[in-house]
């Protein structure tokens, strides 16, 4: 960790761990972690995050980095997307994937999910228009499958168009030949993925130690 | 007994009828058992006399004896005869369970099985003969392997990497607490009362502890199959049931070599340790070499697609069979081979053949399963007792005692590494899980008796936890996670959205761990499929399945699902349908009026009506499962499947004929109609007329896996036609994809896909339109 605190971090330190439920020293090796990518700038851009060579093989590189830059996830109202962010908005973007703790009533279960699934949903919802459309969940399934080389569009198209037709039997139920479901709203999104326990699945782990040195 | 079967069925006193026909089935089997056990006796006698008689033949030849027109010869057939009425009877008594419900729902199955033995074994005793003891041998050469093979090959993967680290404490540190904790603190009990039970040394309680301190997996397996408890709790106490297999071989032969050498050194116990290391990890890679060669096989079966599952067997066996000539882990090495095999094998084994593997394992294992429980009843009235009251309840106490304090103490060790602990109920389900079995009964059976002069009193009280486990634990478990609420397995599969959402999430966290620059645990699965697909995969999967990703496959198995049950059901009409999410051009203007809803339900009705006989044939292929496998899915034969899709394609394009009213074919005509079905109207002029007019109904076809693929391009197609028609401005501009739309499938028709399965005898009406030749062609094969 070292020396790194003097009395103003420190302060602003507090206060992000207040507000994100991180600990002081996750919020320091973030901290590292942040200037490292951004070489010792005070800003992020998208610049800096395609250069992190994990990140190349992964079919949905695009979307992790747009979803730093978006407005939505910052916890702010607003939407839209920012050229570049601070430590801030890193931070608050990374603690969407804290794990629950332990004892959680019910109810904060419940947020949690939410508070998540909004996330997710905020990656999928490219336009901001508050529900999914078939274009946009066709995006989705092209871009995990974009990797896989040799497979073609159409199945990537079948796959989503049977997602979409699975919501929206789920949250319609019955509808008229005529009828037109827009997309998938938050509701319905909440709905159809109750059975993958979100709050349960989507977290890392945020070690206390200092991991910077040992990876690019 | 057949009239009896036959009536059985009926609704009033059924209950009365299923106990008598229990009744008369386990009579049967035990007269069964006891004619066997006198037929040996008379049969040793019949084959001498014969033999004399024979002789006597030989040498006088003038004794002229009636030529025997029936004898009996049983020798002949006495061991594999004694092996099937074993056999049988286990089965018999098994499906005499089942017709009762009240009970088996009351007493889990290992119960009963063993109460059964001990009836049989308590007869053949009264008939003065000596019952069958569980043979070591037998035990561990050919009645525990297909049960860990079985385990093992269905082992959910993802659940075992995840908790792996808690499954691994449980195994290697609880057992190494209990088989201390039990063996230190009995030799304290024996010791301080001394008389007889103070000749027991430490070195044999030592070894006693560490047998009855291993969870058994044969009775995890069948409690907890029973009470369909989460996978999370599960997979613990299974997991570590398998696991603890290295410890305990380890420990067991230590110890037995300390009893013969006499005394211990620390070096000794370094040894041991590495011991332990190497017969874990050697029994893994043995296992894991088995595995690849077994995958590698496979990749060439496509021609002797019949012997398939024999090698999955072979190799399975033989990976534990080289394993137990090392002294490595026979069960971690059967396990392995399992795990390693399965992904590529089932990507190279026909369908049929991943059926047959899936039924002979689970039979096997089913069986095995109930003649070990047979067999335990009846040792129990055959063995050698000697009945020690202080000895064997300080052994069930302590191993109660060491098994709660044990998971308690691991748990909050454990707790702080991960990140959804183990709440203080989870720890009271694993604690009861913990239940002993066949195993540990063995096992004592193979201490030589020189080196264990109170071998008896072990044996005993080895078979008293036993009992005590299964019956007691094994009752109340049920309850207990009734009362305490556990949560429990669920049941459905994974809906479309969810596997879609779990890969997203998956790429997902392994993007955010590296921007957090952590190499954690969904950085090192994705390194490792990665491996797998660029190197492994090409290797072991024949063909250019070996670049399916998962997700395709998935989606394969779900569209195979979802037309079998189509057909099943005979086609619900489905809620929502294509046109419904499909974005319209907002010109609300027909040009053709929507047929009257009237006909067309008309029309539905006389396909249907006509569909009967084809259901009638497919529901009596519907299959009685043996267990209920929650991986199990629906699959059927492939050729027949095509058939089927075909027949629903084709039907598809006829009821688009049908629901639009029949004009005249002129290409104006013909424009507007598939216009007015595609919902596309002529206010866009600059997309290609032409590609409208195509009437290639069909695309080229593409060869994928799953005939399936058709059905969805087909709808794609029309979805492409959409794209390009609306003029959108796709972001991507996607609008110009190469294949043409289908025209003939559009959204009103993909709504009569999920109606009713239409008959090919409706092609004898010209449609309107005129066929392609893919379709004649598709039409003469069919008519054939």
């Amino acid at each position: 960790m070292g020396g790194f605190h003097s009395v103003p971090q420190d302060h602003r330190y507090r206060d992000l761990a207040d507000k994100t439920g991180f600990s002081l020293e996750q919020i320091g090796n973030l901290h590292n972690r942040f200037k490292q990518l951004s070489h010792n700038e005070d800003t992020l851009r998208k610049d800096d995050f395609n250069k992190i060579p994990d990140l190349a093989c992964n079919p949905i590189r695009a979307q992790i980095i747009e979803a730093f830059f978006d407005k939505r996830n910052f916890q702010s109202h607003g939407g839209g997307t920012v050229e570049e962010i601070g430590f801030e908005e890193f931070i608050t973007v990374m603690s969407y994937f804290r794990p629950p703790s332990l004892n959680m009533s019910e109810e904060q279960r419940e947020e949690l999910r939410r508070v998540k699934l909004r996330f997710l949903f905020n990656m999928h919802d490219t336009d901001n228009d508050g529900t999914i459309t078939l274009e946009e969940y066709r995006h989705v399934v092209e871009e995990l499958l974009s990797r896989s080389g040799a497979l073609c569009r159409e199945t990537a198209k079948g796959i989503a168009d049977a997602a979409m037709l699975e919501v929206a039997s789920i949250s319609m139920g019955h509808m008229e030949p005529d009828e037109f479901y827009e997309g998938i709203t938050f509701e319905h999104f909440l709905t159809i993925l109750k059975g993958i326990e979100i709050e349960s699945r989507m977290h890392i782990r945020f070690l206390n130690v200092d991991t910077t040195v040992l990876c690019k | 007994m057949s009239a009896l079967l036959r009536a059985a069925g009926g609704p009033h006193r059924s209950l009365g009828r299923r106990w008598s026909l229990l009744v008369a089935v386990f009579i049967l089997s035990v007269m069964a058992s006891s004619v066997a056990a006198s037929v040996v006796r008379t049969g040793q006698r019949n084959g001498t006399t014969i033999h004399t008689d024979s002789k006597t033949n030989g040498t006088s030849h003038h004794t002229k004896k009636a030529f025997p027109v029936l004898s009996i010869n049983y020798d002949y057939v006495r061991m594999p005869f004694e092996i099937s009425l074993w056999i049988l009877l286990a089965s018999l008594m098994k499906l005499g369970f089942h017709l009762v419900p009240r009970l088996s729902g009351v007493v889990p199955e290992s119960c009963l099985l063993i109460v059964v033995g001990l009836l049989v074994g308590g007869l053949i005793k009264l008939m003065g003969e000596h019952p069958p003891v569980l043979d070591s041998k037998l035990f561990f050469l050919c009645l525990l392997p297909p049960i860990i093979l079985d385990a093992g090959y269905f082992l959910p993967i993802r659940p075992f990497t995840e908790n792996a680290g808690t499954i691994l404490m449980f195994a290697v540190v609880g057992t190494l607490w209990n088989a201390f904790f039990v063996g230190l603190v009995l030799y304290g009990v024996c010791q301080a009362t001394g008389e007889e039970l103070g000749e027991v040394g430490l070195l044999a309680c030592l070894i006693f502890g560490s047998i009855v301190s291993a969870v058994d997996p044969v009775a995890v397996l069948a409690v907890f199959e029973d009470i369909q408890i989460n996978e999370l709790l599960h997979i613990i106490v299974f997991g570590e049931s398998l696991l603890n297999d290295a410890v305990t071989v380890v420990l067991y032969h230590l110890f037995e070599e300390f009893a013969n050498a006499g005394t211990v050194t620390l070096v000794d116990a370094c040894l041991g340790m590495a011991c332990f290391l190497v017969v874990s990890l050697g029994g893994i890679l043995v296992g894991a070499i088995y595995g690849v060669l077994g995958a590698f096989t496979s990749r060439f079966t496509s021609h002797t697609r019949v012997i398939e599952p024999l090698f999955v067997f072979l190799y399975s066996y033989m990976a534990y069979l080289s394993a137990e000539v090392f002294h490595l882990s026979g069960i971690m090495s059967l396990i392995s081979c399992g795990v390693v095999m399965r992904p590529y094998v089932e990507a190279n084994v026909s369908h049929k053949s991943y059926t047959t593997i899936k039924y002979f394992l689970k039979m096997w294992s089913s069986v095995s399963e109930t003649l070990i429980f047979v067999f335990l009843g009846v040792s129990t009235v055959a063995g050698p007792h000697s009945w020690n009251w202080t000895f064997i309840i300080v052994t069930i106490f302590l191993c109660l005692l060491s098994r709660v304090l044990g998971v308690v103490g691991l748990t909050l060790i454990i707790n702080r590494f991960r990140i959804v602990k183990l709440t203080g109920k989870d720890q009271f389900i694993v604690a009861y899980g913990g239940l002993r079995g066949a195993i540990a009964f063995s096992l004592v059976f193979l201490l030589p008796e020189d080196h264990f002069p109170m071998k008896n009193m072990f044996l005993t009280a080895i078979i008293t936890v036993v009992f005590f486990t299964v019956f007691v634990q094994g009752m109340t478990i049920r309850p207990l996670v009734e009362l305490l609420a556990v949560k429990r397995k669920k049941d459905t599969k994974h809906s479309i959205n969810e596997e879609i959402h779990i890969q997203f999430l998956d790429h997902l966290l392994t993007g955010i761990e590296d921007v957090c620059g952590h190499y954690g645990h969904h950085h090192w699965k994705d390194k490792l499929s990665r491996f797998n697909k660029s190197y492994v995969k090409r290797w072991l999967i024949a063909g250019e399945r070996s670049t399916e990703p998962q997700l395709i496959s998935f989606y394969h198995k779900l569209e195979l699902k979802q037309a079998l049950m189509l057909l099943e059901t005979g086609g619900a009409a489905a809620n929502v349908s294509m046109q419904n999410i499909q974005p319209r051009r907002p010109s609300p203007e027909r040009l053709i009026p929507h047929m009257p809803k009237g006909r067309e339900e008309e029309i539905r009705k006389i396909l249907r009506a006509n569909l009967q006989n084809t259901r009638q044939r497919l529901r009596s292929y519907s299959r009685h499962t043996l267990f209920e496998d929650p991986l199990e899915e629906e699959e059927e034969d492939f050729s027949e499947v095509q058939m089927r899709k075909k027949r629903v394609e084709m039907h598809r394009r006829m009821s688009h004929y049908l629901t639009v009213p029949a004009k005249p074919e002129t290409p104006p005509a013909r424009r507007v109609r598939f216009e007015s079905d595609n919902q596309v109207f002529g206010s866009t002029p600059t997309s290609t007329p032409s590609s409208r007019f195509q009437v290639s109904l069909v695309p080229s076809i593409q060869v994928t896996r799953a005939p399936m693929a058709r059905m969805e391009q087909m709808s794609q197609e029309s979805v492409s036609l959409v794209d390009e028609s609306s003029q959108q401005q796709d972001s991507e501009g996607k609008g110009a994809t190469g294949s043409d739309g289908s025209l003939g499938t559009e959204l009103n028709v993909i709504r009569g896909e999920t109606d009713n399965l239409r008959l090919p005898r409706c092609f004898s009406d010209p449609g309107p339109n005129k066929i392609d030749e893919e379709d004649e062609d598709e039409e003469e094969h069919f008519m054939s």
